[in-house]
């Protein structure tokens, strides 16, 4: 997408809930759904249809955990750092996850599969401890369940045809 | 043959493959002659049992469970749809299971029975009888229907279930009495569904297992204050919920139970979810008011209360999922019924929501009054991993740990307060032996560092010295010369700093923050700071 095609989606995008009460978190919702992720000539963007300043929507932005500004791996796993996860081992299964990918908090891997990500309760508290990717929650996780649903998130289909 | 199965669709069982066994069920029962229609019911919340398959038989409905997709060949090839009892998974009739069967359900009472977003499944079942009765008030009274409405609630005894109990009632009768300062006579009914507690699931369960209960809930609220507009304020992580509500919502729409001349009432309500975007600060009402207005999640200093300027400036009730979904019953039983279950102050009953390591997770509704001590034992027969419970967290990260001898305390808001600790929102999470209670109060400060709005010093600035504190005693007991004189001043200086908090903070996010790591300082003081060495060096640092 160029520039102007992304500054003309954005727009879309808040004209279509401006007039909502308290509009900017549904937009921002929209937008990072649409980009994943909130680029940055987006604060203008919004700041100016919203009569707000750029600050204030950066500062609504940073805020939020769930807001980001930087584009993601293909698929963000989010562990729950929650005490029900603890109590049932969350901290060895993170420090399994962080040593397979080789990544820490907030990082995505090399080959740009994988970004992780903590997370405080998935309310999936009776099955600790649990791990979220994209909208799909997994319960009780472990290292070795842990390596089998990142080999299978790995995995892409490719027809032998587009090989050549 | 019409065969029906269910297996839920809520987050916790899709967590355990129900998706999968659906799958397969599907796949197997395609050549059957028989007629196979598969529900995707709400769970029961007897979640050790997911995923849990049951079909209906004369009987009743018997259940299966937990099923793993492997198992499913072997229980169609054991009868599964005639519901025998030949299979090692079998469990008999749902209603029967003891866990299920020595509940009080009130508000969770629909919950895995129905099909969370079939409107004539919930009619069926009972719903909206607490709408008809909240309607027939205005038709009866005229002009005092509203004031009927909330006295009903008043007399139920019923406590806001978010955690902080204040009593419904009253909170619904200062929204009535408040003069909106709009034109428009603005007024609104907020529901509170951020629940950011760790070991708490009972929103998320009412959300996906029985959806239109807290639309009506919400709907009444509306009638009985005067506020023709909704909003559900729902965390980003829960998509589940999300989505199951969404559908409900646009049935409601349908069906004419929302919007304009509700059942051709004259009545109107509207209802939007709107999704937070993961901070924890906005479970606190004002937080989230500010949220919902579209800023930072910023507490605001009370007074004047959201009752009487709230979202937007105008008078608001904020309740929590379970004490909106709870005000249906209470009109359609009445508030004498609600009012006859618990103890004390503490009426109706609490949907208790047993976690972390324990054999058997799940939610139990029970009236106020029981013990940790039954419900760890008889519900959840004790620790997962085997080893012996060491520790109880009870309300979430701002709530205290238990040792043993305080888990025959009633389960009642004031018999919690007089032991320093929480009844919160009713989540209980279990730690067995192995657990460090240096590393849980360090943690509930490091969660406090995380997500403090950062409006006032006392929560923001005191939390990051909370860490840095017992990260030196850490330290100072590592290096065991001299380090008793050093290890008690540090002590002083931590009790300071909790009681600052305390007294300092603006909201409860720091003001709550010291009651885990106080409880962990007066009743495990044997393990605060013995087990340092389990630390992660470069984690001190």
């Amino acid at each position: 997408m160029t520039t102007d095609e992304i500054n003309y989606k954005i727009q879309q995008i808040v004209d279509n809930k401006k007039n909502l009460p308290g509009a900017l978190l549904p937009i921002l919702h929209d937008i990072q759904h649409e980009f994943g992720f909130i680029p940055e000539q987006a604060i203008s963007i919004v700041a100016y249809s919203l009569n707000q300043s750029d600050a204030e929507i950066f500062g609504v932005i940073s805020f939020y955990a769930h807001f980001r500004m930087k584009q993601t791996g293909r698929h963000v796993i989010e562990i729950c750092r929650g005490e029900a996860c603890q109590s049932m081992g969350s901290g060895a299964l993170e420090a399994a996850a962080q040593s397979q990918l080789n990544i820490e908090y907030n990082q995505t891997t090399k080959d740009n599969n994988f970004t992780l990500e903590p997370v405080y309760c998935l309310g999936n508290c009776a099955c600790a401890p649990s791990v979220k990717v994209a909208d799909k929650v997994y319960g009780r996780m472990n290292s070795e369940k842990f390596t089998k649903l990142t080999d299978t998130l790995a995995t892409y289909k490719i027809n032998v045809g587009e090989l050549a | 043959m019409a065969i029906t199965l269910f297996v839920p669709r809520d987050t916790s069982a899709l967590s355990m493959g129900a998706d999968d066994v659906v799958q397969a069920l599907k796949f197997q029962c395609q050549d059957l002659t028989d007629d196979v229609t598969i529900v995707r019911n709400g769970s029961r919340g007897l979640f050790y049992l997911e995923p849990l398959v049951e079909v209906l038989t004369p009987k009743g409905r018997v259940a299966y469970g937990p099923v793993q997709i492997e198992d499913v060949e072997s229980l169609l090839a054991q009868g599964l749809l005639n519901g025998n009892s030949d299979h090692p998974l079998y469990l008999g009739l749902t209603e029967e299971i003891p866990y299920l069967a020595k509940q009080q359900r009130l508000t969770f009472s629909r919950a895995g029975i129905i099909d969370p977003i079939n409107i004539n499944d919930y009619i069926e079942h009972e719903g909206f009888s607490g709408l008809s009765k909240a309607l027939a008030m205005f038709e009866q009274g005229s002009d005092n229907g509203q004031q009927k409405i909330v006295d009903e609630i008043k007399t139920s005894g019923l406590r806001g279930r978010g955690g902080a109990a204040f009593p419904t009632g009253i909170k619904w009768q200062t929204v009535l009495d408040a003069k909106s300062t709009s034109e428009a006579q603005q007024k609104y009914i907020v529901c509170n569904a951020d629940e950011g507690d760790s070991g708490t699931f009972s929103d998320r369960l009412l959300m996906e297992a029985d959806p239109f209960s807290l639309i009506e809930g919400m709907i009444i609220a509306g009638l009985a204050v005067g506020a023709n507009q909704g909003y559900i304020y729902l965390r980003s992580e829960y998509p589940q919920a999300n989505i199951i509500l969404e559908q409900a919502i646009n049935t409601a729409y349908q069906q004419n139970f929302l919007g304009n001349n509700i059942q051709q009432s004259g009545q109107k309500f509207d209802l939007e979810v709107r999704i937070g975007a993961g901070a924890y600060i906005c479970g606190e009402e004002t937080s989230l008011l500010e949220s919902l207005e579209g800023k930072r999640g910023l507490v605001r200093a009370k007074p004047p209360l959201p009752a009487i300027e709230g979202l937007f400036g105008q008078p608001t009730i904020v309740n929590n999922v379970i004490s909106l979904a709870t005000i249906p019953t209470i009109l359609a039983q009445g508030a004498q019924y609600y009012q006859d279950f618990g103890v004390g102050r503490s009426r109706g009953t609490l949907p208790f929501q047993l976690a972390g390591n324990i054999k058997q997770g799940g939610l139990v509704e029970l009236a106020f009054g029981t013990t940790l001590a039954e419900l760890i034992n008889d519900f959840g027969a004790g620790s997962y991993s085997g080893v012996p419970l060491k520790a109880i967290q009870v309300g979430g990260p701002l709530g205290a740990y238990l040792p043993e001898n305080q888990w025959a305390t009633e389960l009642d808001y004031e018999a919690f307060a007089k032991i320093d600790a929480v009844l919160g929102h009713g989540g209980i999470v279990a730690f067995d032996d192995t657990v460090d209670m240096t590393a849980q109060a360090r943690f509930a400060m490091e969660f406090c560092v995380a997500e403090s709005c950062g409006k006032c010093t006392p929560c923001r600035i005191g939390s990051v010295r909370g860490v840095e504190v017992i990260n030196k005693m850490t330290k100072a007991q590592q290096q065991s010369e001299n380090s008793a004189e050093e290890l008690a001043e540090l002590n002083t200086l931590l009790v300071d700093l909790c009681d600052t908090m305390v007294d300092g903070s603006l909201c409860a996010m720091g003001g709550m923050t010291p009651i885990p790591v106080r409880s962990i300082m007066n009743h495990f003081s044997d393990d605060f700071v013995a087990t340092a060495d389990k630390f992660n060096a470069k984690e001190i640092n």
